[in-house]
């Protein structure tokens, strides 16, 4: 596009709907409404189900083996518990905000994955401004998990939303910067064309930037070791302590849609996201989304929690001046014209740098007083 | 820029993850500071000290099974001893080395279970307690066979123990005892360097050595704070006297140094029952004794280090089946009184592990 034109039509300008779909703009829109929704549930199931079977295996326990061979069937027989749960609202909750909460952060997760591709050019939507727009949509589900806080009128679940929020707050910026590295290297805003930029996967050429969105990632989606906004041995469950039923249902799946979606954000920015060989692009992309989540569960079952100052100290002091340091590298790199075909120097000039800076700069972390800071 | 606050009040329990079992406190927060804190309990009073005055002496020894669920084993071993030196029993030499078996086990496991909890307090999800859990499982198999139960064991009697080790009891023994020593490195190789953990309890909840004594604290407690206090060293009971063992002892007195103590003592206790093993010697396991214990009339104290502190059992006799009065020193609940001043001016997330590190059974506070 020569200029540009800041009007919603561009916005939802499809710039490669494939020839071969039946039917126009409304059949591939509803066609991919279906596909997403379906998509993102059954992952979930897959993925809950994968985290559970995952943690038990790491904790010398079984996990969930009784319903279904394998216990595959127990996210469906959870999902059921929780519809025939009977919906409790506290007396003091402000009714509409706790009723909206839910829906609030649950549209987001799947909103996401209208920017995702599936496989070269299949995705409901191709926005150039693709990555702009998962960080923009990403952030409206804090806006949900603050009025679930705040409408329950329970303090675990303020203090739990509080949390949140600045956590998030906090944790946006690396996590946008880290995109930038990646920006920059495949000269596109459409996640489609970043995968298509993707020859050597991102996660060699930018080591330092996937370390970097993969903290800020688990932070933004309160993953463990960033979990204190539902820290359950301090704060009972966060946010979501007065909710039951299906509400809750919303908020468990909020929790895991979110874990997917930065996932498949991940897989597809920094993993090569369909790309691959042999195997179909959709599969590629969950086998990649997969490994994501399952490294995900591990720092989940291995680490300790963080404290809310040090949460914010390893935002401010460690991850948001490395994410600086990783954009003016990659900016040289990429200004400076690296060669094409040179690029496995990059990949070791990458590594090197990113071991030099991440050693050199915890030792300084540490110096700084290790998140010491008055909140 | 100020901002102004304004302190609120956060009820925390009696139903609440992480304050094992029910316990409550209510907590003035400051944003996420506490700035006050008052525990109340009461939630588990059945009232055992009451019930000991209608039981016979053997009677009683169910009930200290339930003070301190977790060291059924230890409640049993001080019961018997107040009992022995309020009617001057003596005990078979097997029973005595029996008793310091089983009761050095039964440190071991509550110990792991208190290092895991501290752990999961932390926010390690369950990683460490499973882990933890798993050691402690073969200590409580282990305890099944001599007692046929696996939590509330009621093994120990006045005069010795309630029966001899079975024939397989050795063979188990020594081979928990060969692979306990792999199990403690890897913890360490788990968790001594942990950044996380290292971050959260370093330095957070420091306990002087001063403060530890002025609220007559014990156990891992008062030893990590720096002061070198063992029941077993400093008044010695039953055989403890023929071991050869250390006190470790910490310097801070923060949560990591109460973590690390705890560590530390296992190792000592694996070391006391590796050198009873040797020692046992044949014979019978319990003294001859009436049906009915009917001990002169008069008072007793014996205490042992029990595997949260000092364990007290205080009992008056008026020569009758039953004691006049039974009292109980919980090391739980002393401990537990230096809380307030080891949690004001920290996070939430600190009181949950400072309160965590204190090692506390609700049983035991409300008896």
């Amino acid at each position: 596009m020569a200029t540009i034109e800041l009007n919603i039509y561009n916005l939802v300008n499809f710039q490669s709907i494939p020839p071969d779909w039946p039917g126009g703009f409304w059949w591939h829109w509803l066609f991919f409404t279906v596909v997403i929704i379906g998509f993102v549930l059954t992952m979930v199931m897959g993925v809950i189900y994968i985290e559970r079977r995952g943690m038990a295996r790491m904790q010398s326990r079984l996990g969930p083996n009784r319903t279904g061979p394998f216990g595959l069937l127990q996210p469906v027989a959870d999902a059921i518990k929780v519809l025939l749960k009977e919906n409790i609202v506290p007396d003091a909750a402000d009714k509409l905000i706790h009723w909206l909460a839910p829906v609030v952060a649950f549209a987001p997760a799947l909103m996401i994955f209208a920017v995702v591709p599936f496989g070269n050019g299949v995705l409901l939507a191709d926005l150039n401004v693709g990555i702009l727009y998962v960080v923009a949509i990403s952030s409206v589900s804090t806006v949900g998990i603050f009025m679930a806080g705040w409408g329950s009128s329970n303090k675990y679940s303020l203090l739990g939303a509080m949390r949140n929020v600045a956590a998030v707050v906090s944790y946006e910026i690396p996590l946008v910067l880290a995109i930038v590295g990646v920006v920059l290297i495949s000269g596109s805003l459409s996640l489609n064309q970043m995968v298509v930029a993707q020859d050597v996967p991102f996660i060699l050429l930018q080591p330092l930037g996937f370390l970097l969105f993969f903290a800020a990632g688990c932070a933004e989606i309160n993953r463990s070791p960033f979990d204190l906004m539902e820290a359950d041995s301090e704060i009972v469950a966060g946010f979501h302590t007065e909710y039951s039923g299906m509400k809750f249902a919303m908020f468990y799946l909020v929790e895991y849609a979110e874990a997917v979606a930065i996932s498949a954000i991940i897989a597809t920015l920094f993993l090569g996201g369909w790309r691959g060989p042999i195997l179909p692009p959709w599969l590629w992309f969950v086998v990649k989304v997969i490994i994501v989540f399952f490294a995900m569960v591990w720092t989940r079952t291995t680490l300790p929690r963080i404290r809310i100052d040090q949460l914010m100290a390893f935002a401010w002091k460690f991850l948001f001046p490395m994410s600086l340091f990783n954009l003016f590298i990659t900016a040289l790199q990429v200004l400076a014209g690296w060669p094409t075909e040179l690029v496995w120097a990059m990949i070791i000039v990458n590594f090197a740098v990113m071991a030099i800076l991440v050693l050199v700069w915890s030792k300084l972390f540490f110096k700084l007083g290790r998140g010491r800071i008055e909140v | 820029m100020a901002v102004r606050t304004e302190p609120f009040v956060l009820n925390m329990g009696p139903v609440h993850p992480s304050t094992h079992g029910v316990f409550r406190m209510r907590v003035t927060l400051d944003g996420e500071v506490v700035v006050d804190i008052e525990p109340i309990f009461g939630y588990l009073h059945r009232g055992i000290e009451k019930l000991a005055e209608q039981r016979t002496y053997t009677g009683i020894i169910p009930l200290t099974d339930r003070l301190d669920y977790i060291s059924s084993m230890s409640n049993n071993f001080a019961y018997c001893l107040a009992v022995e030196k309020l009617a001057g029993i003596k005990v078979p030499e097997r029973a005595e080395y029996i008793r310091v078996i089983i009761a050095e086990l039964q440190r071991v496991a509550a110990l792991l279970i208190a290092v895991g909890a501290f752990l999961n307090d932390c926010g390690a999800f369950f990683t460490p307690f499973l882990y933890m859990f798993r050691e402690r499982e073969r200590i409580v198999d282990l305890f099944e066979m001599v007692s046929g139960q696996r939590l509330t064991y009621n093994y120990m009697r006045v005069g010795g123990v309630s029966q001899d080790l079975p024939d397989e009891f050795m063979p188990a023994l020594r081979k928990f005892m060969n692979m306990m020593p792999r199990f403690m490195a890897e913890y360490d190789r788990l968790l001594v360097q942990n950044e996380i953990l290292i971050a959260r309890a370093k330095g957070v909840g420091i306990l002087t050595g001063e403060q530890a004594i002025n609220c007559s604290a014990s156990g891992p407690v008062l030893r990590a704070s720096g002061v070198k206090w063992d029941i077993r060293k400093a008044d010695p009971y039953s055989i403890y006297d023929r071991f050869d063992f250390a006190i470790p002892t910490q310097t801070t007195g923060d949560c990591y140094d109460r973590y690390r103590q705890r560590v530390e003592e296992t190792r000592q206790s694996l070391h006391i029952i590796r050198q009873a093993m040797e020692q046992i010697p044949s014979g019978p396991v319990r003294a001859e004794l009436p049906q009915l214990i009917r001990p002169p009339a008069g008072e007793a104290y014996a205490h042992i280090e029990a595997p949260k502190g000092e364990l007290g059992f205080y009992l008056v006799s008026d020569n009758s089946i039953a004691p006049y009065r039974c009292h109980i020193r919980p090391p739980s609940l002393i401990n537990l009184t230096a809380l307030r001043d080891m949690v004001r001016g920290w996070k939430i997330a600190d009181l949950i592990i400072i309160f965590g590190s204190i090692d506390i059974t609700v049983g035991e506070i409300d008896r």
